[in-house]
């Protein structure tokens, strides 16, 4: 990083941050839309119907982290195996693929919304599938453009160093872009559907994006501490055991109820329960690798901190403790099928999913965007400023906020709607009226107005905190 | 190096995180199989003999379906065509569905495929559940077949005007903003009468699907009888 031209590797990582922070606010915008639906249900009534502002809002989600995994690799990528990133020419060409298939797809979900019952709307339009609604022309270019970047990252990895952390994502990065194959075809069977439907979802979420986290949370300790890589990487390793070993079978707690025969409620409880152990040693080793490494600086005589990026290490410091929060403390909440029963499909898998998503990936993304604003700006110790404390500070807090009140309005829903009244359409009407219910539905609003103040101030610093003379340089 | 610990040696766990992950994969996909096999659909023929299935096949829509408490399991499972002296389906007494209980496997398979393209075509997901899953914003479609609103007594048959469930949801689905049955309504999709007949066909099938007694007690407004 001492040559004032940035890496081409890392140039192209900047353009994915960015995109994949535009796509962040449109997340946020359109969950604001939603969020205000459930208190104003007349809001954008056949113009914007909740199903729009849904289908927009986890798809920007889905996307905007996709975008920021990929930048996130091509950043590290020279850092970790000591040569240019090859195939960078293709990389940037399938980015701009990228973005414009995007584009389109966004224009087509606002525009045309939904199509007739035909195959021609699954190709063209919607596939109506959560979380995968993308049309099947754009599956197959999602494929080509995964496939690209994961031969630029297999390459690099085996013409250069090839570090713990290179092995792990090369791993993990070709799991993920073949996984999303499961998700590509139609039937009419509804349980089969679901059944591979969740080897994308589930295996993305709790498998591999998991993975993923724990080898960003190695580059970023051996980066922005100096901690021992030989240590780090060891970590990894026994993270990777675990995730993979619990989360792989913890498919399982999606299995009770879509038509799958019994032996998964046993198989999915169990494996599910112990999805949370690699997140608490995940949290540890964090913290363990931080004392350690000041620790010994103080023990040489040297009180400085030894933290050289102050608001990515927050956000990363964030992420250890939101993914165990988020992931495994609300996700363990419902994961017994004696439970699961009466929660499942209700706004205590929503609390679970915006903390999850928030705590888990959310977080360690931005940490990697200040990353990037700080080798961009060639600084050596990039400091918090207001904006970028306040901005953790109020994103946070509102994605905590909403995660609450949303479990509050989930237990109405399972103590009414569920356990009383069986989950008919009256039952669940009864339950969207419930007093606690409505008001858990206001503070969500509230509480994603504050987080989407957060985010403006989080634009603003990442955007200005790199020119700022407050930073060593 | 002379007396290196096993424990702290990095080529240790990478092999044991690849065994590990091996041996989920393959636990994983060796289950696959065998689920693959439980939930595959049935035929005509299987609801003929009576065979059991825990996604009965298309024309499944030609018969009664129930949602009763199996004491053996201890949850509540679909019943098809009336129950037996063991109070499981017992595949006889048929239902008529838009006038007819003679569909064939062809006609009720057609129906179904047209009414699952529309779930997706129509992104039935992004407000409702089905089989739990989707989004939060409107009832559960799991067993909505069976939801007594829309039976004989039912408030939102009466709204409809019509005279039998299926084509009360027929009509709903095609202009749902004109029955505002809440605050909360459900919008205007362009669904045309034959995609509405095949969603309910789609509908009807779904609920005759053994999911493990999800959701409890559905449609016993009375209370928790069946409670755990």
């Amino acid at each position: 990083m001492a040559s004032n031209t940035l890496n081409e590797s890392k140039q192209l990582a900047t353009w994915y941050f960015t995109f994949a922070f535009i796509l962040f606010g449109a997340q946020l915008l359109f969950g604001l839309v939603a969020a205000t639906q459930f208190v104003m249900p007349g809001f954008l009534f056949e113009i914007l119907d909740f199903s729009v502002a849904r289908t927009l809002h986890i798809n920007a989600l889905v996307v905007w982290m996709v975008f920021a995994m990929f930048g996130s690799v091509y950043w590290l990528l020279p850092d970790e195996t000591g040569i240019n990133t090859i195939g960078i020419k293709m990389g940037k060409l399938l980015y701009w693929v990228f973005v414009a298939a995007i584009a389109v797809v966004v224009l087509v979900y606002i525009f045309v919304q939904v199509g007739p019952a035909d195959q021609t709307t699954i190709w063209f339009i919607m596939e109506g599938r959560e979380y995968i609604e993308a049309p099947r022309w754009a599956d197959i270019g999602i494929v080509v453009v995964a496939l690209g970047f994961v031969a630029n990252l297999f390459l690099t990895g085996m013409k250069g160093k090839q570090t713990g952390i290179v092995t792990v994502l090369m791993a993990d990065m070709i799991a993920f872009a073949g996984l999303y194959l499961a998700g590509m075809f139609f039937t009419d069977n509804i349980s089969v559907d679901q059944y591979w439907w969740w080897w994308v979802i589930h295996l993305w979420v709790e498998a591999t994006w998991e993975v993923f986290v724990g080898a960003i949370a190695a580059y970023g300790l051996i980066t922005m501490i100096g901690a021992h890589r030989k240590v780090v990487e060891m970590w990894l390793w026994i993270e990777v055991a675990m995730l993979f070993g619990s989360g792989i079978l913890g498919m399982g707690h999606h299995y009770f109820w879509i038509g799958t025969p019994e032996y998964w409620w046993e198989i999915g409880a169990l494996f599910s329960a112990l999805e949370p152990i690699p997140l608490v040693a995940m949290f540890v080793h964090v913290l363990y690798d931080w004392g350690k490494t000041q620790g010994a600086e103080e023990e040489a005589g040297n009180p400085a901190s030894v933290i050289n990026n102050k608001p990515a290490f927050t956000w990363f410091v964030l992420n250890a403790f939101g993914n165990f929060l988020g992931a495994g403390i609300w996700g363990f909440f419902h994961t017994l099928p004696q439970v699961n029963l009466y929660t499942h499909g209700t706004q205590f898998t929503s609390a679970h999913g915006h903390l999850a998503f928030f705590g888990a990936y959310a977080t360690i993304l931005i940490g990697m965007m200040y990353i990037a604003v700080q080798g961009k700006n060639n600084i050596k110790v990039l400091k918090n400023t207001k904006s970028s404390i306040w901005a953790v500070s109020m994103i946070a807090g509102g994605v905590m906020g909403m995660t609450v009140a949303l479990t509050i309005a989930g237990y109405v829903q399972v103590l009414v709607s569920r356990a009383q009244m069986g989950a008919t359409w009256a039952g669940y009407f009864d339950g969207q009226e419930g007093m606690w219910f409505a008001q858990g539905m206001d503070w969500r609003l509230i509480m994603g107005l504050v987080t989407f103040l957060g985010f403006a101030l989080l634009a603003k610093d990442l955007l200005t905190t790199g020119k700022n003379p407050v930073h060593e340089r | 190096m002379a007396n290196k610990s096993v424990w702290s040696d990095n080529r240790f766990w990478q092999r044991t995180a690849t065994w590990v992950t091996g041996f989920a994969a393959v636990l994983l996909i060796w289950l696959t199989f065998d689920t693959s096999a439980q939930i595959s659909m049935g035929t005509d023929e299987d609801l003929k003999q009576g065979v059991t299935k825990r996604v009965p096949g298309p024309t499944v829509i030609n018969y009664k379906i129930e949602y009763l408490m199996d004491a053996k399991r201890g949850h509540e499972v679909p019943v098809i065509g009336g129950k037996n002296a063991e109070g499981r389906s017992a595949f006889q007494e048929k239902e008529k569905f838009f006038g007819r209980d003679d569909w064939t496997e062809e006609e009720a398979g057609a129906l179904l495929h047209l009414g699952k393209l529309g779930s997706q075509a129509k992104n039935c997901m992004n407000c409702h559940t089905l089989l739990g899953n989707g989004a939060y914003y409107a009832p559960d479609l799991t067993k909505a077949w069976l939801d007594p609103a829309w039976g004989p007594e039912g408030s939102l048959q009466a709204m409809t005007g019509k005279n039998t469930k299926e084509e009360a949801m027929a009509e709903f689905l095609q202009h749902p903003s004109q029955y505002p049955t809440h605050e909360r309504m459900m919008p205007n999709l362009g669904i045309t009468a034959d995609e509405a007949k095949g969603l309910v066909a789609f509908l009807k099938h779904m609920s005759s699907i053994d999911t493990n007694g999800f959701p409890r007690n559905f449609g016993k407004i009375q209370g928790a009888v069946h409670g755990k």
